[in-house]
């Protein structure tokens, strides 16, 4: 029981927004799709939908075909990452919209309607316009009207990015359990943070210019990424990237002195690499032969976030708690060897750290 | 006292204000009751006290001899002007919505000069018309008809009416219609439910522009109709002779403006219920 997506190939004017898409999303549970702007993610959602129609490919639910089912019949639920509500109608008019369209009647429209609002925390707003609410209560009304009709598919475009960081964490904890409680529906939800796709995919799909890279369980994805782009995508802030040589027991970059290997790249077989290496595991360390300047320095909560030029490139750290330097400032810097990921001349990955 | 002094002096801006729209009402109110002693009198406005009222102004209007009778072309006035807006707001708001949402291709015309196309058809004076226009009608058989009349509004009023109502429809979010599908709206339920209803304010705008422009219209009234039919606009002309009549005149003005302010005055009502102005943020 799924939907399953096979072949999907979507292009305008000569970009591929969706290239030989195969997918599957089982029932009840909630797939993340990760990717920067323009992988592809929202493309994605709005042909499921029948929004957009592809060039090449099907969409089956159940194993039954849905590609010539249009949009209005096709009972799918979507939240973009706009804050889309009917302007000109009140708080409960806007969930009950899409009941009143199935020609569900009073009193079973007004419980439904009412248990919703209730469930995403708007009981007291019924009365009120979107436009004289907030945008976080904006929001909860287009989800409300996404989940008042229990569809089947539930679409979410990315929709939480428009909110402030504070409201953003909010949100985001309740649709961890609201989308959960949407027993048995198929629920997609596109974001390009990682730490969301973290906290809420049962599973993970990378996109990346209309490409499927990768798919798999957020941890598997995360300490396995199939190559270098998904390793890219799917941390934050983007891995480091280093250009260097294992000799079977050595890795050397350019300019820096040979450092031994361990962990997971230690069975490479000797040769040129492409070496990666998340930025918390970039440490500042006094013993370190490796030295660079300090280029940009951001404190972000109780995170400091360093970007530092290298003789072998740009590196940026993640360190713990909230560090003062100035910029210009020499710092000896050390690669864990244990957390190293290294990936072949065509981006494959080839090597990770032992879990 | 400064906010007493404020309250005063609003007062006093809002009195300035009204004396200066309503004052040409009332010049026109007193003229209407006078006749040519009582015009060339100098200034006066009290009845009775400095001139002596009369209904001759009005009863010229109604079949007085010398006069004329406008309550045929005030019908037929009001019979093509609300007929041509009818027309081109419904076919113009449903041809916007179009070019505001589908994408046309022809060759290299697109969307943006299909609509370019329409308002250009505003450009030519209307004497450039004229001619056209009665050919046109001549030939349909149509000439001195109030449907000829309306035909002829239409192909002006539309191109207006196209061009707000594109650029309204261009400033509700697609997403809108969007989810009206997903809700289960068919295209056109999306269009009838949900955008409809949100452009209002547009609409009325566009409804306004046309009722005024065919209730103000003379050229082509004149130069389109004869006897049969006559608008407004030409019939009041037809009061002229070898003296003004300031008092037919005023009487007519005041009839003439009478819709506008009775539509007005709903139209105020309406758009300051707050959910039409600014329905869409």
């Amino acid at each position: 029981m799924s939907l399953s997506v096979q072949g999907l190939t979507l292009r305008r004017e000569g970009v591929a927004h969706l290239d030989d898409v195969e997918l599957e999303f089982p029932r009840g549970r909630l797939t993340t799709v990760i990717g920067r702007t323009l992988a592809g993610k929202t493309t994605l959602l709005r042909t499921l939908a029948g929004l957009l129609t592809p060039d090449a490919g099907s969409i089956a639910l159940d194993g039954r075909p849905i590609d010539d089912v249009p949009a209005w019949k096709r009972d799918v639920a979507m939240v973009y990452q706009q804050f889309i509500n009917y302007p000109n109608l009140d708080v409960f008019e806007n969930v009950a919209f899409p009941l009143r369209r199935r020609g569900v009647a009073e009193p079973e429209l007004g419980n439904r309607v009412r248990a919703t609002l209730a469930k995403v925390g708007l009981a007291e707003f019924q009365q009120r316009r979107p436009s004289q609410l907030s945008g976080g209560q904006q929001q909860r009304v287009a989800l409300a009207r996404a989940l008042v009709r229990g569809a089947p598919i539930l679409l979410l475009d990315e929709p939480v990015v428009n909110l402030d960081y504070k409201l953003r964490e909010q949100i985001r904890s309740e649709f961890r359990g609201l989308l959960t409680s949407a027993s048995g529906a198929i629920v997609v939800y596109t974001t390009t943070e990682p730490a969301e796709a973290m906290m809420l995919g049962d599973t993970v799909v990378v996109m990346h210019e209309g490409k499927v890279l990768q798919r798999g369980s957020p941890a598997e994805v995360f300490e396995r990424p199939a190559s270098a782009t998904v390793a890219e995508v799917f941390s934050d802030p983007p891995m480091n990237f280093v250009d260097g040589r294992f000799d079977g027991g050595c890795i050397t970059v350019a300019g820096a002195a040979p450092l031994a290997a361990a962990g997971g790249v230690s069975s490479l077989r000797p040769g040129d690499y492409r070496f990666g290496i998340r930025a918390k595991d970039v440490r500042i360390d006094a013993a370190s032969p490796l030295s660079g300047r300090i280029t940009f320095v951001e404190v972000s909560g109780s995170e400091t976030f360093v970007q530092v030029d290298t003789p072998f490139g740009a590196l940026t750290l993640q360190l713990e708690g909230i560090h003062d330097f100035s910029l210009g400032e020499p710092v000896p810097i050390a690669l864990d060897p244990r957390r190293l990921f290294a990936f072949d001349r065509a981006g494959a990955l080839v090597g990770a750290p032992s879990r | 006292m400064n906010h007493r002094l404020f309250v005063l002096g609003k007062y006093a801006a809002i009195l300035l204000w009204s004396a200066f729209v309503v004052g040409p009402f009332l010049w026109a109110l007193t003229t209407s009751f006078k006749t040519a002693a009582g015009v060339t009198g100098g200034p006066t406005y009290l009845p009775w006290l400095q001139y002596e009222p009369s209904v001759d102004g009005w009863r010229k209007l109604f079949g007085a001899t010398g006069g004329i009778d406008i309550v045929r072309p005030y019908f037929d006035s009001i019979v093509v002007t609300t007929s041509a807006s009818v027309i081109s707001i419904v076919l113009g708001t449903l041809a916007a919505y179009g070019l505001s949402r589908f994408e046309y291709r022809a060759g290299f015309v697109k969307n943006a000069d299909l609509v370019f196309f329409f308002v250009s058809q505003r450009i030519m004076p209307p004497i450039v018309l004229s001619i056209p226009f009665f050919l046109m009608l001549q030939f349909l058989d149509l000439l001195d008809t109030r449907l000829g009349l309306i035909i002829v509004y239409v192909a002006l009023l539309l191109p207006i009416a196209v061009w707000i109502m594109v650029d309204f429809f261009n400033n509700v979010p697609r997403e809108i219609d969007e989810m009206a599908m997903l809700d289960g709206c068919t295209p056109f339920g999306a269009f009838a439910r949900v955008i409809l209803p949100n452009s209002l304010p547009g609409i009325i705008v566009a409804g306004l522009f046309c009722l005024i422009f065919g209730w103000n219209d003379f050229f082509f009234a004149f130069t389109l109709t004869f006897t049969q039919t006559q608008l407004l606009p030409v019939a009041v002309v037809a009061l002229n002779s070898s003296v003004t009549p300031w008092w037919s005149l005023s009487a007519s003005a005041l009839i003439s403006v009478a819709p506008l302010v009775v539509i007005a005055f709903f139209v105020e009502r309406l758009l300051s219920r707050g959910n039409l102005a600014g329905a869409i943020r």
